[in-house]
């Protein structure tokens, strides 16, 4: 019973990782961007929050309200100010201007907001859960995490196939050279790419800042795991970031409840295994350009 | 009227010259064919109209306006639309939504989806098929129609025939006069000169860069477009 307890409660962490790792997969998706400054935009968007909750005395949930279109913001301009510059230089450039990013934005956030942890406070709602049998209960918080984390997902998925916004963007993932000639401008394609992914993120850094602590460094780590989920899932696909959360949720919860400390390393191994064995991930994209 | 005019034209690709002091004009409503061997400057010429390439000297006028330094994506909405070579269909995408990226820029016209298919039953056939699932004559037919969505004044067409089987060109080329029809100026570049011949109001030839040889097919002879075509 305690380990399809770690099952339940490894899917509903997966949610949260699928959340984190679905604006990652949609940048390298339509941009080929490995976005190293993802983690730490996420821990931004948690201050973002904390501060619009202590300044006003809203709850989290009603700052995500807020937070989402400023960090949508931060996204149109960072593509702007960094990634179509860095894009038309071409090689590892994008690489480094997010990891140069990534450094910029943990030191700053330490200068302002210092190493302390932090947290969002949901009052009951952290400890609110729902009983299912005498052993196994899921917590009302993860589970409106997970929910998000579907539902990002999904939508992430509907817009794609159906906008014609989502339409141009997997048309410049698929040629970004001809996309032009559609008269479609793809810096401006890419913009509107990040600001969406920043938009998730802004939504992932809500629901991580709402689980637990957090300090400006915490973004490293989350960045990892939200790596793992796409690459354990297959680049590219968001069904299959979805399925790569959900599996590296599970292996940490079963690790931790074989022993507590070994949660991260069995979800370590998982991700290494998967890399050995299936280097495309569970779900790859269909089609390889 | 003078739709297209380009006046010493020159394309660099870094330390290469692809084009050199390029003259050209197209009237509105024209089939002008370009046709030379490989590497004669045909598709950078077609790039440099599109706006792929920068001209590194000269200017390019569209209908009165010079858009030499206009993006290509700034080019779609004044009515120019580049079938590139390669046709360069959108791999993950239905033949359907190419058309529909095809269409991004909303110009008004005759073309649309009904439009195409009716031109192109190759095309209707497919239209739930993925680029990447298309034989080389349906990606040639889709990339047509795809630039027929954005309703362009000057179609530019790069090498339609290049690896297709002549079954395929035939039905490819059979659409040519009802895109005609509808008053669009037509700028097909060929390796083909029969082909080109045929459809052409007139020719213009390049040999490395340069303009050899200009007239209308019946002014021409074979000798001379031989002479121009290979340099000899």
């Amino acid at each position: 019973m305690q380990w399809i307890n770690a099952i339940i409660q490894g899917v509903l962490l997966g949610g949260l990782y699928a959340l984190l790792a679905a604006g990652l997969s949609l940048m390298f998706g339509v941009m080929r961007i490995v976005n190293l400054a993802h983690g730490a935009l996420a821990i931004l968007a948690a201050y973002i929050g904390l501060v619009i909750v202590q300044g006003t005395g809203v709850s989290p949930f009603i700052a995500m309200v807020a937070v989402v279109p400023i960090m949508a913001g931060i996204g149109y301009v960072l593509q702007w100010g960094i990634f179509n510059r860095a894009l038309r230089m071409g090689g590892l450039a994008p690489l480094l201007g997010a990891f140069g990013l990534a450094v910029v934005l943990t030191q700053l956030m330490q200068l302002k907001f210092t190493t302390d942890s932090q947290s969002l406070q949901t009052g009951s709602l952290s400890i609110a859960s729902i009983r299912i049998t005498e052993q196994i209960s899921i917590g009302v918080l993860p589970l409106i995490t997970f929910a998000a984390g579907v539902i990002v997902i999904f939508g992430l998925q509907m817009f794609l196939s159906k906008a014609p916004l989502g339409r141009a963007m997997r048309a410049a993932s698929d040629d970004s050279e001809t996309v032009p000639l559609m008269g479609i401008d793809n810096r401006q394609v890419y913009a509107l790419s990040t600001a969406i992914a920043l938009g998730t993120v802004g939504i992932a850094g809500m629901f991580l800042g709402m689980r637990g602590n957090f300090d400006p460094n915490y973004g490293q780590a989350m960045l990892i795991f939200a790596f793992e989920a796409v690459i354990i899932g297959g680049l590219g696909s968001l069904w299959g970031t979805l399925a790569g959360g959900m599996v590296l949720g599970v292996a940490q919860a079963l690790g931790s409840q074989m022993n507590p400390s070994y949660g991260v390393l069995v979800g370590n191994l998982v991700f290494l295994l998967i890399l050995a064995f299936r280097p495309t991930g569970l779900l790859p994209k269909a089609v390889t350009t | 009227m003078t739709l297209l005019s380009l006046s010493g034209v020159d394309v660099h690709y870094g330390d290469f010259q692809a084009i050199y002091g390029i003259d050209l004009n197209v009237a509105e409503g024209e089939t002008l064919a370009v046709i030379g061997a490989n590497g004669a400057g045909k598709s950078t010429l077609l790039k440099a109209i599109a706006g792929q390439v920068r001209a590194s000297a000269g200017t390019i006028a569209f209908d009165g306006v010079d858009v030499t330094a206009l993006p290509a994506h700034k080019r779609v909405p004044l009515g120019i639309a580049l079938t590139p070579e390669g046709r360069r269909i959108f791999k993950s995408l239905t033949v359907e939504e190419n058309l529909l990226v095809g269409a991004h820029s909303k110009r008004p016209g005759p073309w649309n989806l009904r439009a195409v298919y009716e031109a192109f039953p190759l095309v209707a056939d497919r239209k739930d098929r993925l680029g990447t699932n298309l034989s080389g004559g349906e990606q040639q037919a889709a990339a047509i129609g795809r630039a027929l969505m954005s309703n362009p004044r000057l179609l530019l067409l790069d090498e339609v025939s290049l690896g297709l089987a002549p079954v395929v060109v035939e039905q490819i080329y059979a659409a040519l006069p009802t895109i005609t029809g509808q008053g669009t100026t037509v700028l097909v570049v060929e390796q083909d000169v029969n082909q080109s011949m045929r459809v052409a109001d007139r020719v213009q030839c390049l040999l490395e860069g340069r303009t050899v040889l200009e007239g209308a097919p019946s002014d021409l002879t074979r000798d001379q477009i031989a002479s121009a075509y290979f340099g000899i």
